[in-house]
């Protein structure tokens, strides 16, 4: 059903998404596109769109509250919405509310934010796994599955039925015949595996700022191919004339200096492809982000090369994205444009600064691939 | 869309009108409606109306609402519009008590509604204007096109709030004494008079004659500044004065119809909150509640008389202060005898058995606004018993804090929020500002200061429906700034005042 309210809703939505009305994109309040992650929940705010008025600043205010606490003691933060007062009609005076949601629905705000396509699979019915379902209960089985209370109910009601059960001195022992065991079935599923593998570039050039960028992409890439393959595997290979391959936490962590070789990562990305992820098998996403100043142009050659013959054909897509260093932009990207550019499946993307992530995320996602 | 109640409902209905009746409240008819819960949220959205021009901030609303509900975060109980008869919607999927709770509550709100004196020019067919709004402005977004229409929109929202609260109940009629001015004004400048006419020369030298003239001319002069008195009602004067093309002023007139339409619900949310809370609570307790139902309707009730340290809760402040007032004025506690009693003690076991408490609430009702309700019925045992205090933000310490619990601040504090819904002051000094036909606005400051690209922006809306600069005249720690605008640029600059 469709009520009238909905074409008001739309509208705004794609205010907030600065489709139409940018005079008023100056007015949306959004807060950080990241939010806590703590168990699997996020706080993401709601936007809104404050249109000005002539108003107190909020911290002149203050106002009058209720409850326990001394003078001089604090107020819980977020505790303190001085409301607008002049909400007519119900009292809502607060704008932005924080809301717990998990990352599976944060995923698809995220989709539907930015109008993501679900990713068609490569390989989704050629791979089974095998999957244990409980799904009775049997006579038989390993003492490991046996289904105690089930075992005692049938010990209970033969001794009761045999006469040999004593209510002031209720001890039942089970005989062979009593045990009951947990029965299974193999279940035969359908399983897509899918595999990112993250490269970073972090040459002297990728100072924290640029490291903050690719961490909050790839949260978000993280977040939305998760909503898509159940079980992602990631790994993460960290580059600046050698590559090696390292933990989530010091993928994120690490400042080296040094050159840059980009060559040694894809290197290494096109061995592990080829030792852990048959391409039948597996959906392969390959990030790489980097500020694009490589060593030479005979590496980024190499480079091409190595995308061409080994990577592109054994995977889903290929992203790269190149974030814009106080050394400014490299000339990589406008390297891989030129060479490989026209592939269905590349996705090249420039992040110059946060608020660039938004559009980045669409580059890479939106092919759906 | 909108269903009939069920039988079952409408039993429930009769039940409690009758229960509200027999406890003497006093309202318009009263029809309910059952809604689903995006139905209802859309009706929020609206601000309790079936339909309203097309603009996106009910979008916003929405969204909003929307959202809290599916999270479970909030969930709108009740929604009760000003109009005779008077609607109110109901959740579908609400339980019984629920719903009984809910009637409960509108009834009170209706009996406020039909009888508090700010109501009293409210318009009580709004729902039948509103929905003539939506057909006005859409059919302009059909003649015009949707962005420009929107986009006006969104300038005049942004001086919604410049109106004279006051207005609807006070006829502003041209002053008398100005036509009387004018007529002298007319006459010839004669100067003092003179018996003999050789004195003339001596009484009135040509020079003081000269002088006389001009200061009629200057005060003429004066007399064509406008407005002629500071004017609150900032939207009428644009009406009245803007070079706005007539779509335009249709627009900003239905803006401005229902600004003052919700006015008085901004005047009175504690009252309003609190009386209707008085009677769900009183109706339900007294009359409704069956046993299996006590638990449910102490959930919801405790829900929302909620509060959290940095928001005031109208709804638990307004209810309780309806009950102190009933219990004082049950008890005798009031009047000169009270107020010069200091024995501690006998102040405590005071009670004159007047029982003249529902006979008192009865009468605050019709003739209070929050402002003089809480100027009047706040006590200082009533603000310790609640456990009220003044906070405010610490720069220092980057946090909000506790300042103080003197009954005195509080009450203060209280009531400036109140004050013009909370928001500073703004006036019309000059429509011919410096004789270039600018606009020239003032702040009346009380003490805090206006948010500055908040004020920039909103000069920037006004201008363009002025068309010509506007300025604003406010303080900045406090001192003198005149804020201006000028189709361009924004300057600033330091003015003594």
């Amino acid at each position: 059903m469709s009520l009238r309210i909905h074409q008001d809703h739309s509208r705004f939505k794609q205010i907030v998404r600065g489709k139409i009305k940018s005079n008023l994109r100056k007015y949306v309040q959004k807060g950080e596109m990241i939010g806590k992650k703590g168990k699997d929940t996020i706080a993401i705010p709601i936007p809104f769109i404050d249109i000005p008025h002539f108003k107190y600043g909020h911290k002149e205010q203050g106002g009058v509250g209720q409850g326990e606490g001394e003078v001089g003691q604090q107020l819980s933060p977020g505790s303190v919405q001085p409301g607008d007062g002049h909400q007519a009609g119900q009292g809502e005076g607060d704008h932005s509310l924080e809301v717990d949601v998990t990352l599976d629905e944060l995923a698809q705000i995220l989709g539907e934010e930015l109008q993501l396509p679900n990713i068609e699979r490569r390989h989704n019915e050629k791979i089974v796994t095998q999957k244990i379902k409980y799904t009775g209960v049997n006579t038989t089985g390993p003492e490991s599955l046996r289904h105690f209370k089930r075992t005692y109910k049938q010990a209970l009601r033969r001794q009761i039925a045999m006469g040999t059960y004593d209510p002031a001195r209720p001890i039942i022992i089970p005989t062979r015949e009593d045990r009951r065991y947990r029965s299974y079935k193999l279940q035969e599923l359908p399983e897509t595996n899918a595999v990112i593998i993250y490269m970073m570039d972090v040459s002297g050039s990728m100072g924290d700022e640029q490291k903050e960028i690719v961490r909050i992409e790839s949260f978000w890439l993280d977040t939305w191919l998760r909503h898509q393959y159940k079980g992602l595997e990631a790994r993460y290979i960290i580059h600046d004339a050698v590559a090696r391959e390292v933990d989530r936490d010091t993928f994120f962590h690490t400042r080296e200096s040094g050159g840059t070789m980009i060559s040694s990562a894809y290197k290494l990305c096109r061995d592990i492809i080829k030792a852990d992820y048959p391409k039948s098998a597996w959906n392969i996403y390959p990030f790489h982000f980097s500020d694009g100043d490589n060593w030479s142009a005979d590496d980024t050659r190499q480079c091409i090369e190595m995308l061409r013959e080994d990577i592109l054909p054994s995977v889903n897509q290929f992203a790269y994205g190149q974030v814009e260093s106080p050394y400014g932009s490299g000339q990589f990207i406008k390297d891989l444009r030129e060479a490989i550019g026209d592939s269905t499946n590349v996705a090249l993307s420039e992040i110059a600064d946060k608020d660039a992530i938004y559009t980045s995320i669409k580059d890479f996602l939106g092919k759906g691939r | 869309m909108p269903k009939s109640l069920t039988p079952g409902l409408s039993k429930l209905k009769e039940e409690i009108e009758g229960y509200a009746r027999q406890f003497g409240l006093d309202f318009f008819e009263t029809i309910f409606e059952v809604l689903t819960y995006d139905e209802l949220n859309m009706v929020a959205s609206y601000g309790g109306f079936p339909t309203r021009y097309p603009h996106w901030r009910w979008g916003m609303e929405y969204e909003q609402l929307s959202k809290g509900y599916e999270y479970g975060l909030s969930k709108i109980y009740e929604l009760v519009i000003n109009n005779d008869p008077c609607y109110a919607y109901l959740l579908e999927s609400n339980s019984d008590v629920d719903q009984k709770l809910v009637m409960a509550h509108v009834y009170g709100h209706c009996d406020f509604f039909k009888n508090n004196f700010s109501f009293r020019h409210t318009n009580r067919r709004m729902i039948d204007d509103m929905a003539n709004h939506a057909t006005r402005v859409r059919r302009w977004v059909d003649k015009i096109g949707v962005e420009k229409v929107e986009d006006f929109i969104d300038r005049t929202l942004s001086l919604e709030n410049l109106i004279d609260q006051h207005a609807p109940h006070i006829r502003r009629n041209p002053d008398p004494k100005r036509a009387e001015d004018e007529m002298k004004s007319n006459e010839r400048v004669e100067g003092f008079k003179v018996d003999r006419e050789y004195m003339r020369g001596f009484i009135n030298p040509a020079e003081f004659l000269d002088s006389q003239r001009k200061k009629v001319e200057d005060e003429k002069l004066k007399a064509k500044k406008f407005p002629e008195r500071p004017q609150r009602d900032v939207l009428m004067f644009l009406l009245e004065h803007a070079p706005l093309e007539p779509w335009e002023s249709d627009v900003l007139s239905i803006i401005r119809d229902e600004a003052y339409y919700f006015a008085p619900q901004g005047q009175t949310k504690i009252m309003n909150e609190g009386w209707a809370s008085y009677w769900h609570s009183t109706i339900m307790t007294r009359r409704a509640l069956k046993d299996d139902e006590v638990i449910d309707y102490a959930d919801r009730h405790s829900g929302t008389m909620g509060t959290r340290p940095g928001a005031l809760n109208p709804y638990k402040l307004g209810i309780e202060l309806w009950r102190d007032i009933e219990e004082r004025w049950n008890k005798g506690r009031f009047g000169k005898e009270w107020d010069e009693c200091d024995d501690l003690r006998a102040r405590r076991s005071w009670d004159k058995k007047l029982g003249v408490g529902r006979e008192k609430i009865f009468e605050v009702r019709k003739h209070y606004n929050d402002i003089t309700f809480i100027d009047t019925f706040l006590t200082p045992e009533f603000a310790i018993e609640q456990k009220l205090f003044v906070y405010g933000f610490n720069e220092k310490r980057n946090s909000w804090e506790i300042l103080d619990r003197e009954f005195r601040k509080v009450k203060n504090k209280l009531l400036q929020g109140l004050t013009n819904f909370g928001q500073p002051i703004i006036e019309v000094v000059d429509g011919n500002y410096e004789n270039r036909g600018e606009l020239l606005l003032a702040h009346k400051h009380d003490g805090q200061d206006l948010k500055g690209d908040y004020a920039r922006e909103t000069l920037r809306n006004l201008q363009s429906l002025w068309r010509r600069p506007t300025c604003i005249i406010t303080r900045y720690d406090n001192k003198g700034v005149l804020l201006r605008f000028d189709g361009q640029n924004h300057t600033e600059k330091k003015i003594d005042l």
